[in-house]
């Protein structure tokens, strides 16, 4: 298994997310593994959870159908467990604080180590709540993911690198995931300031839901995250094999090569 | 500026997505500025007197008193301000805030809509554009006040997800909120939600507390030996319950919803049978099962329903400071009916949970002991619901 950093390197980072157990975690499982195969760099997975504040209509939605299929933080982790040697990418869990304190935290970063998970990403935790849980990860070697908004002061932006491991998350739009929110400065602009504090490898996501917008994203930062527009597209598959690879190859292609296969 | 502690023991914080902490820092900042602003405090106390009709009365129950033969019964009269209820203490409070900080436009979430109809009054006061989200099924048993905020000028927007009730609406105007990232003002109604809520709606509801406290010296010369709140966030009782923390000889008792009993599935009892966790913004406890998915709350009033609370109330439930019990649906319509009778006031379904207590419990005390439950807001909003009961649909 690659670590996250190497991820990136030599080559600007396709990065997915998919709501784990949308609809069930077979599916899951057979996504990852086709993601996987198609040449994506880090797989996020999503843990499905009730009340998902930064979360826009079209993730929300997945973890409704994902909870409604029955999954849960543990099976989501025995999933991952049965993967990890059939999966090259590293695995970022990404979920909330909620469902990591009902399954304890000291448990869970050791389980999730266990599984394979290489970082972790809790969007309702900011650093200066989440020291416990990131102490935690790092005795587990697994990486405590941050994130950056285009309104996160300077002050704020220091604090946030000199924590961060793994990756940087840099939210590209004020607002939830999906298409919704209003885009902040140009890509370009909004990652060089954060490069000058940082360097960690950067990804840039929500609302990069077309190859154009991956094209654009990608020659700002270092890798580019799709995941609301994946889900749409693949949600009216079902559990449908065959169609979920006919619809996910092409997308994940075009993606691939508008984000491109080598650092410029 | 000093800044303000962020937690109460354990319980707090900022559990949010990182694109809502500068619109919170900023909320802070205009919060510990106005504190210091003579002004600001000018502009309040002028409204909540001439606008509200502050100070509420502390009335005597006397019938409720010979009924229970016990406790000398207080009842602070939230009921009595504009609007109906103690909600309009904080929204008034927020509100001004919303306009020193130049917004054009607040939003809000409501259960029973007592909160939602406030922050429409005071919208429609300050000239402010309104929005508040409201789950379908409240909206269904609170018809009167969807019409009020309507009638004040407010968008009213129907929640259709989830059990379609608070919790559901503070999800929603929480996403509205992250998804404009913090544009609007966002006039949250309990004393719950991400630092600084919890401890700026407190302080803004710590006036129901200051003057009972004061009435009641008035009136009995000593302070009373219990005050009585109902609690589903909990800023009515974090209000009333203030002022006497300091006074260890005045027990403090919040009254969650026990709907169909704690023991079944249809509860908001979250002090009684949840656990520490993170639910809107903080960490507090809430109703949640083995993996973390937040259950459902039920009660009968609209107002409790709600499967988190104030982490404030969740630090004085662990350190002993105030104990926390609760009532069914079954007892808190009994203390609606016996209120209507014995005092000619009708009680907000919310409020009767705390009267509830009072009824179950004064009746045992000694003679010369004190209750002061704090009645939270009228019952005209329930009308549906009681009448619907009492036709036995």
């Amino acid at each position: 298994m690659k670590s996250l950093s190497s991820a990136f390197e030599g080559k600007k980072a396709l990065v997915t997310y998919i709501a784990a157990g949308d609809p069930d975690l077979d599916t899951t499982a057979y996504l990852l593994k086709l993601l996987d195969t198609e040449g994506v760099d880090v797989l996020e997975v999503g843990i499905p959870f009730s009340d998902p504040l930064a979360d826009g209509p079209v993730i929300q939605q997945a973890s409704q159908r994902a909870l409604a299929g029955g999954a849960t933080l543990k099976k989501i982790l025995g999933m991952l467990k049965d993967l990890r040697n059939e999966i090259s990418a590293p695995r970022v869990l990404m979920g909330y604080m909620n469902s990591v304190i009902a399954y304890g935290q000291e448990k869970f970063a050791a389980d999730a180590a266990g599984a394979g998970v290489s970082g972790v990403i809790i969007p309702d935790l900011p650093f200066h709540q989440g020291e416990k849980l990131a102490s935690l990860l790092r005795e587990q070697g697994v990486d405590f993911i941050l994130m950056v908004t285009p309104n996160t002061p300077a002050e704020r932006l220091r604090g946030i690198c000199e924590r961060a491991s793994g990756f940087l998350y840099c939210v590209s739009r004020l607002g939830v995931t999906g298409e919704s929110g209003t885009a902040g400065a140009s890509p370009k602009e909004y990652i060089d300031r954060i490069r000058s504090h940082t360097s960690l490898p950067l990804a840039l996501g929500f609302g990069v839901g077309t190859p154009e917008k991956a094209a654009l994203a990608a020659e700002a930062a270092d890798g580019v995250v799709v995941g609301s527009a994946l889900i749409s597209l693949l949600e009216p598959c079902g559990t449908d094999r065959e169609l979920l690879r006919s619809k996910a190859v092409p997308f994940l292609r075009s993606l691939r090569e508008a984000v491109g296969r080598t650092r410029r | 500026m000093k800044k303000l502690s962020m937690t109460f023991g354990p319980f707090g914080g900022q559990h949010v997505p990182e694109v809502l902490l500068p619109a919170l820092g900023e909320l802070e900042e205009a919060f510990l500025a106005s504190r210091e602003d003579l002004s600001f405090a000018e502009e309040m106390t002028h409204l909540l007197r001439d606008y509200v009709g502050r100070p509420s009365p502390l009335y005597f129950a006397s019938r409720i008193t010979e009924s229970l033969g016990g406790a000398k019964v207080y009842l602070k009269r939230e009921d009595l301000n504009h609007t109906g209820a103690h909600k309009i203490n904080n929204v008034l409070g927020q509100a001004l805030l919303a306009k020193r900080m130049g917004k054009k436009r607040v939003i809000a979430e409501t259960g029973a809509g007592m909160h939602g109809v406030a922050t429409a009054t005071a919208a429609a006061l300050f000239g402010l554009e309104c929005t508040v989200y409201m789950g379908e099924e409240d909206v269904r048993r609170q018809a009167p006040n969807v019409a009020r905020m309507k009638l004040l000028g407010a968008e009213v927007i129907p929640v259709t997800s989830g059990t379609r009730t608070l919790a559901d609406a503070v999800d929603e105007a929480i996403a509205a909120w992250v998804g404009e990232a913090g544009k609007s003002f966002y006039l949250l109604g309990s004393v719950v939600g991400p630092h600084p809520y919890p401890l700026m709606v407190r302080e803004f509801q710590k006036i129901i507390g200051e003057e009972a406290k004061a009435q009641i010296l008035e009136k009995e010369r000593r302070l009373p030996d219990r005050v009585v709140a109902c609690v589903g966030g909990g800023s009515n009782a974090m209000g009333l319950f203030h002022a006497f923390v300091e006074h260890p000889e005045v027990a403090l008792v919040g009254v969650e919803a026990a709907g169909k009993g704690v023991d079944s599935e249809f509860h908001a009892a979250t002090l009684t049978k949840g656990k520490p966790g993170v639910l809107h913004g903080s960490y507090s406890y809430v109703l949640y099962d083995e993996n973390g998915e937040v259950q459902p709350a039920y009660s009968i009033s609209a107002g409790l329903d709600y499967p988190g609370v104030g982490p404030e109330h969740s630090h004085l439930a662990e350190t002993g400071r105030a104990s926390y019990v609760s009532a069914t649906d079954d007892e808190a319509v009994d203390a609606f009916l016996r209120t209507c009778r014995l005092e000619g006031i009708i009680p907000a379904l919310e409020s009767s949970h705390a009267l509830a207590h009072v009824y179950r419990t004064a009746g045992s005390l000694p003679k010369d002991s004190i209750v002061l439950a704090n009645l939270s807001g009228r019952g005209d909003k329930d009308m549906d619901t009681i009448l619907s009961l009492l036709q036995g649909k």
